[in-house]
């Protein structure tokens, strides 16, 4: 499978990232290259096998359902671009 | 005497135990020959800090009440945050971001009375296999003019390979403890998925990144393994296991062990130096009595393949958290998608970008099953050869850790060409297990080389005397005087 330059664009912008055209081609050619090297993987018998979810055997711990931190607004906003009055500030996103 | 910056960390604390030296004028002596290397392995340096630490070292060290590292002066990666201490993992994206609070493995070290010298350089997030995508410029290896220290690591490994600290910390992803040790003639282990808590470490891909120590010996790797891995209960994967006395084994030799040679870990072309040193290396362990026993790891060839879908998926994920918000750079837009576009373009490197692409594309409708899952299968079929050599009373496996010697900067303009480095150490990332590469010799052309050794789950304690047989065979390896 290979990607076109209008998927390229839809990528980029699922990803919130911006692409000017220059930058989009050359990532199309990039991003190519590497899904022709994955390509390989469909030599690979995975009939009846199971997806890896877990790097080791081992099942979540529980723990008490309590609260462990918190109350500390002004260390959360300590490194916004933007913050007033306890939140943070974004650009108006309802007219 | 020589430098104190010539002490290992075992020398230097015995040293500062027995009150021959004060941890004052050892770091002193680190931040002297920072101020004067020009490798770039340092993105900050925390002089003021350094100092400190070191005074509060000295006066436990004088009432006699010392912990396992105090005052040995460390490095850290600048992905691990540093409460108060910049951290930027190697990005333009994170700006001045500093934590508010500290990662658990550099607060272990802390605990344990080490003291912090600075963060050290990096690929971006950790993205990389030379040191080049850094936002903060390449580092140089100290072992030639111009050369790659390896990567992501590429900071740790340079400034331990010239004595610019006693020890450093680094993750591995993929290989970037293990790669960057091979290119500098250090010794790095990546432990068992879980055995160091990854809470305050920036994430890149969550279920293969994990923190373990370059140093510049087997023991100075131990004595520092021994104080990062913790059970910690902010980080659900992390392992409540009794932590092993890493040094107290590696004296243990290696008779009757079996040691597993995996076929398929041999490249075509295969460089004649690295076979060699392969071959000198299973020499010296059956020398010193170990069983040598051929094995097959049949998938191996395609875990680079499953790691660059797996990786960057689970990358594009971590990475979706810089949105110019709540920390780091912004950069305005006509409205706020205006805004995170703008934002993510100007502060992610290229090779951050392609990853999260290519990230984005895998997991997106309708190509998720072609790619992600069927990686996510082949991921099991090489966990699956690994525990089926190890079924076969295989005690570890020993391979080359790299499959060439250290490369120019801008030698390997190719992503994947690049991604190729790290043939031999992903797919011990794939599977969880604990690896460790030992400097074991030099190249034609004068640069070191070293051989990996990949253990059983949570058995590092295991590949200590395995890895200091080599050690002690091959001799150590100082790079030329610059």
């Amino acid at each position: 499978m290979s990607v076109d330059l209008e998927t390229v664009r839809r990528v980029a912008h699922l990803a919130r990232i911006k692409v000017g055209d220059d930058e989009a081609v050359r990532l199309q050619d990039e991003l190519n290259a590497i899904l022709g090297f994955v390509e390989q993987l469909n030599e690979v018998d995975v009939d009846g096998v199971a997806p890896m979810t877990a790097a080791v055997d081992a099942s979540l711990r529980r723990r008490v359902d309590e609260v462990t931190d918190g109350g500390n607004p002004e260390r959360v906003l300590a490194n916004a671009p933007a913050a007033d009055d306890g939140f943070f500030v974004v650009p108006k996103v309802v007219e | 005497m020589s430098a104190l910056t010539d002490l290992t960390i075992a020398e230097a604390r015995d040293k500062l135990a027995a009150k021959e030296i004060r941890a004052t004028e050892l770091t002193e002596a680190y931040l002297t020959a920072i101020e004067a290397s020009d490798l770039n392995a340092f993105i900050t340096v925390t002089p003021e800090r350094a100092h400190e630490m070191a005074e509060a070292s000295d006066t436990r060290l004088a009432a006699g009440t010392g912990r396992a590292l105090e005052g040995i002066p460390l490095g850290i990666k600048d992905l691990f945050c540093t409460e108060g201490v910049r951290t930027t993992a190697g990005s333009k994206i994170l700006g001045n971001f500093t934590p508010t609070y500290e990662s658990t493995v550099t607060q272990n070290l802390w605990d344990a009375g080490a003291v912090l010298l600075g963060k050290l350089n990096l690929d971006e997030f950790a993205m990389g296999s030379s040191n080049e995508t850094s936002a903060f410029g390449p580092v140089l290896n100290p072992w030639g003019e111009n050369l790659v220290p390896g990567g992501s690591s590429g900071g740790s490994a340079a400034a331990v390979a010239a004595h610019l600290c006693a020890g450093a910390t680094g993750t591995d992803t993929g290989g970037s403890i293990r790669q960057p040790a091979a290119l500098t003639a250090t010794v790095g282990i990546k432990p068992t998925y879980g055995r160091c808590s990854r809470w305050g470490i920036v994430a890149f891909a969550s279920s293969l990144d994990q923190a373990g120590p370059i140093a510049r010996t087997v023991k100075d790797a131990a004595i520092l393994l021994r104080e990062m891995a913790s059970l910690d209960l902010k980080d659900s994967t992390s392992v409540d296991r009794p932590v092993p006395d890493y040094e107290a084994a590696l004296e243990g030799g290696v008779k009757g062990k079996r040691i597993g040679i995996p076929k398929e870990y041999r490249v075509d072309p295969m460089p004649p130096a690295l076979d060699a040193l392969w071959q000198q290396g299973i020499d010296w362990l059956k020398d010193a009595g170990a069983e040598i026993v051929p094995v097959s790891l049949p998938h191996t060839k395609y875990a680079l393949a499953a790691y660059y879908i797996v990786a960057p998926a689970e990358a594009s994920s971590n990475l979706a958290r810089y949105d110019g918000v709540r920390y780091g750079l912004r950069v305005e837009g006509d409205d706020i998608i205006g805004m995170y576009e703008a934002t993510r373009a100007a502060g992610f490197g290229d090779e951050v970008k392609r990853r999260i692409l290519i990230g984005t594309y895998v997991l997106s409708a309708g190509y998720y099953d072609a790619y992600y899952l069927r990686a996510q299968k082949v991921r099991s079929l090489i966990a699956r050869d690994f525990n089926r050599a190890f079924e076969k009373d295989i005690d570890a496996l020993l391979t080359p850790t790299a499959p060439g010697p250290a490369f120019s900067i801008g030698g390997k303009p190719d992503p994947v060409e690049m991604y190729l480095n790290d043939v031999f150490t992903v797919p011990v990332n794939m599977a969880g297990l604990p690896g460790i590469s030992v400097p074991a010799g030099l190249s034609e052309t004068g640069l070191p080389l070293g051989l990996q050794l990949i253990g059983r789950p949570f058995e590092e304690d295991g590949l200590m005397p395995i890895a200091r047989v080599i050690e002690e065979a091959a001799g150590h390896f100082q790079p030329p005087a610059r």
